[in-house]
């Protein structure tokens, strides 16, 4: 036992929030929800062939005809391994964490970038997300959201969300000040100077930040799945509990097919493709 | 009314701006006054005017404050104290719009490595300034398209400015302030980011542009060279102050203290010098009809061989030799008509020391200074060349 009990503490913390943040907790999940939802019935709804052909051409455009042509054989053997359904899940699933710490992350670096008090203070915050055992933070999600895709999203977030917030942070600082300079004295206005010279300046590390978010949040599938989180997390874990060799082996190259896919993809999103006109 | 004019310029950094303002009022130094108060001293004290269509240069070793003072003439800076004003308004009390509008339409910026967007295009790059001022699209490219003629790019509106050469993206940056029509342009060390002979190539190209578009230009270098051959006017910056204002001729022939004297000291002065700064009033003329006793007479007292002749009106008409004055005095000649040399060196004003010193080689005698109209202005003689080639005070 600890003298200073900072484990009581912190359990006495969590039960205050889960009362009297319940109300929130609810709306957060609600939204988390039918986020999820929404993206598992877009990604499930059209036959595979179609959502095959579309990463496929996607790849195309944005790498070239060597990732087209794996993506098109990965996914394919996805299916052929009759692990498609557990793949869209988990791809709904990573898209929405993603989605969430970009929608919190990228705002929050722009902070930083712009106060040095902030990012001191995120800092450590930023440090101690990512370094604290991810199991650690399925404990409170299921205490305040209970079991499901929800916690494993929430989870998936606090862990996925410190490189958007570093990288749109050092994008933004990386903004040559001459440059910066240069738009202040054509008489641009902080607004104007942010949204037509530092983000599109800072496109190319912030998106190396998403790419980061997108392989954070895959790399916690089989944890937020031990909550509930489903897709092919829980095939993983059942590969392991029910000592289901092959289950567990194919589960995990579909995770990685899954992983250099997305990976090229956010990965080529960064690179200048056409010059802006 | 002066275009811009700066008065009591200060700036402080640190916590404690008024204190450090007083104690630099009490004569205390920038060393003093960062021990005291923990304050930065980057401008002690800076005034000066700038008329319009003028280049003037603000010359500086860095942490001279020279960068200091042109950020504050656009506020890019906020001076601690002191006025600027532009046009008779004063900028430093300019509320938020008021200093937006100066931003976009009274003053334009070229910076040192440029400045551009690296995400847009060439032509897009020039038209940023225009697109702040409210433009739409289909006003602002014929203007876009015609500053980028002027500075010669034309053909490459569509590349990114990384495909550019630093000459060639300084045109853009340069065309970039010339398109927003501002009347002033401040040039922060524009050229020091190019190598020599791009950089003698462009400081032409501004001087000829300059000729025809008649800005307030205000141009900031660290190299005297630069500022002597851009320079109408020259300010030169000493830890916040400044130590001299004058024109390139007379921070060259009359340096106001030793830190002026020892920056001047390796400058080619052959180049910057003309025939107007070292000539003097000859000693003595006649006129022809002086006849030749009173042209020997004023050579005897001068202790010179040769005198020069004018007529009435100041016009140089020829020099007699002392012997040939002899000769006429000889022959009981009234007039100097007979032996008047008119195959004479004469040089114009504005003639530059280094190709004076190629006419000084082929005569004895000195050289004339004569303006457009034949008028006599003084002489050169060898020895007053060499002297000022070497540096010597007069």
């Amino acid at each position: 036992m600890s003298t200073l009990k900072i484990g009581e503490g912190f359990e006495e913390l969590i039960d205050w929030l889960g009362t009297r943040g319940a109300p929130v907790f609810d709306a957060i999940r609600a939204v988390l929800t039918a986020c999820i939802s929404g993206l598992e019935s877009a990604l499930l709804l059209p036959p595979s062939y179609a959502i095959i052909a579309v990463l496929m051409v996607l790849a195309w455009r944005l790498c070239g005809l060597g990732t087209a042509v794996f993506t098109a054989l990965g996914m394919l053997l996805i299916q052929d391994m009759g692990l498609w359904k557990a793949t869209m899940e988990t791809l709904a699933l990573v898209l929405s964490s993603a989605l969430v710490a970009l929608v919190l992350g990228i705002p929050l670096g722009i902070w930083a970038a712009y106060s040095r008090v902030v990012e001191r203070v995120l800092r450590p915050a930023l440090d101690l997300m990512q370094t604290m055992p991810a199991f650690v933070y399925l404990i409170p999600a299921v205490l305040f959201f209970r079991l499901g895709k929800v916690p494993g999203v929430v989870a998936t977030v606090i862990f996925a969300m410190p490189p958007a917030v570093r990288l749109t942070n050092l994008g933004i600082r990386q903004v040559p000040a001459e440059v910066v300079e240069a738009a202040i004295a054509f008489g641009a206005t902080p607004r104007q100077t942010l949204l037509n010279v530092q983000l599109p300046i800072a496109v190319p590390t912030l998106l190396a930040g998403v790419n980061q978010t997108i392989m954070l949040s895959l790399s916690m599938v089989v944890i937020s799945a031990m909550i509930g989180a489903g897709g092919l997390g829980e095939q993983v874990l059942k590969g392991i509990t029910q000592l289901r060799i092959g289950l567990g082996f194919e589960s995990g190259i579909a995770v990685v097919i899954l992983a250099i896919v997305l990976d090229r993809l956010t990965h080529a999103l960064g690179k200048p493709r056409t010059r802006s006109s | 009314m002066e275009k811009i004019e700066v008065r009591g310029l200060r700036k402080i950094y640190g916590g404690n701006p008024e204190r450090a303002i007083a104690l630099l009022e009490k004569g205390q130094s920038k060393q003093q006054i960062l021990e005291e108060t923990g304050c930065t001293v980057a401008i002690q004290e800076a005034s000066f005017e700038v008329k319009a269509g003028e280049i003037f240069v603000i010359m500086g070793l860095s942490g001279s404050g020279k960068s200091t003072v042109l950020r504050c003439l656009n506020r890019l800076i906020e001076p601690s104290a002191g006025s600027v004003h532009v046009d008779g308004v004063d900028v430093t009390r300019a509320d938020r719009a008021g200093l937006l509008d100066v931003r976009r339409r009274k003053m334009a910026m070229v910076f040192q490595n440029f400045g551009l967007l690296p995400h847009r295009s060439v032509i897009r790059n020039v038209e940023y300034g225009l697109e702040m001022q409210g433009l739409e699209r289909r006003e602002s490219r014929p203007k876009a398209m015609q500053a980028l003629e002027l500075v010669g790019l034309k053909g490459y509106e569509e590349k990114l400015p990384r495909e550019l050469s630093g000459g060639m993206q300084q045109r853009v940056g340069l065309a970039r302030a010339i398109a927003t029509d501002a009347e002033i342009l401040l040039m922060d060390e524009a050229f020091s980011a190019l190598d020599p002979l791009i950089r003698r190539q462009m400081q032409d190209e501004l001087l000829e542009l300059q000729s025809r578009m008649n800005k307030t230009i205000v141009f900031i270098t660290h190299d005297l060279d630069e500022a002597l051959k851009l320079g109408g006017r020259i300010v030169i910056m000493k830890d916040g102050c400044i130590a001299q204002l004058g024109t390139p001729e007379e921070i060259l022939t009359s340096p106001a203290d030793d830190y002026v004297r020892a920056f001047v000291e390796h400058v080619d002065r052959t180049k910057v010098l003309t025939a107007r700064a070292i000539m003097r009033r000859p000693e003595s003329v006649v006129h022809p009809k002086d006849g030749p006793a009173l042209a020997v007479k004023r050579m005897r007292e001068s202790g010179t061989s040769t005198l020069f002749v004018t007529n009435q009106a100041r016009k140089l008409m020829g020099v007699v030799r002392i012997e040939d004055a002899l000769k006429l005095l000889a022959e009981n000649k009234h007039s100097l008509d007979g032996a008047l040399v008119t195959d004479l060196p004469t040089t114009s004003p504005d003639t530059p020391l280094a190709r004076l010193v190629a006419v000084a080689a082929t005569t004895q005698i000195p050289i004339a200074v004569v303006g457009e109209d034949q008028s006599f202005l003084g002489i050169v003689s060898r020895a007053t060349l060499l002297a000022s080639i070497a540096g010597e005070q007069r």
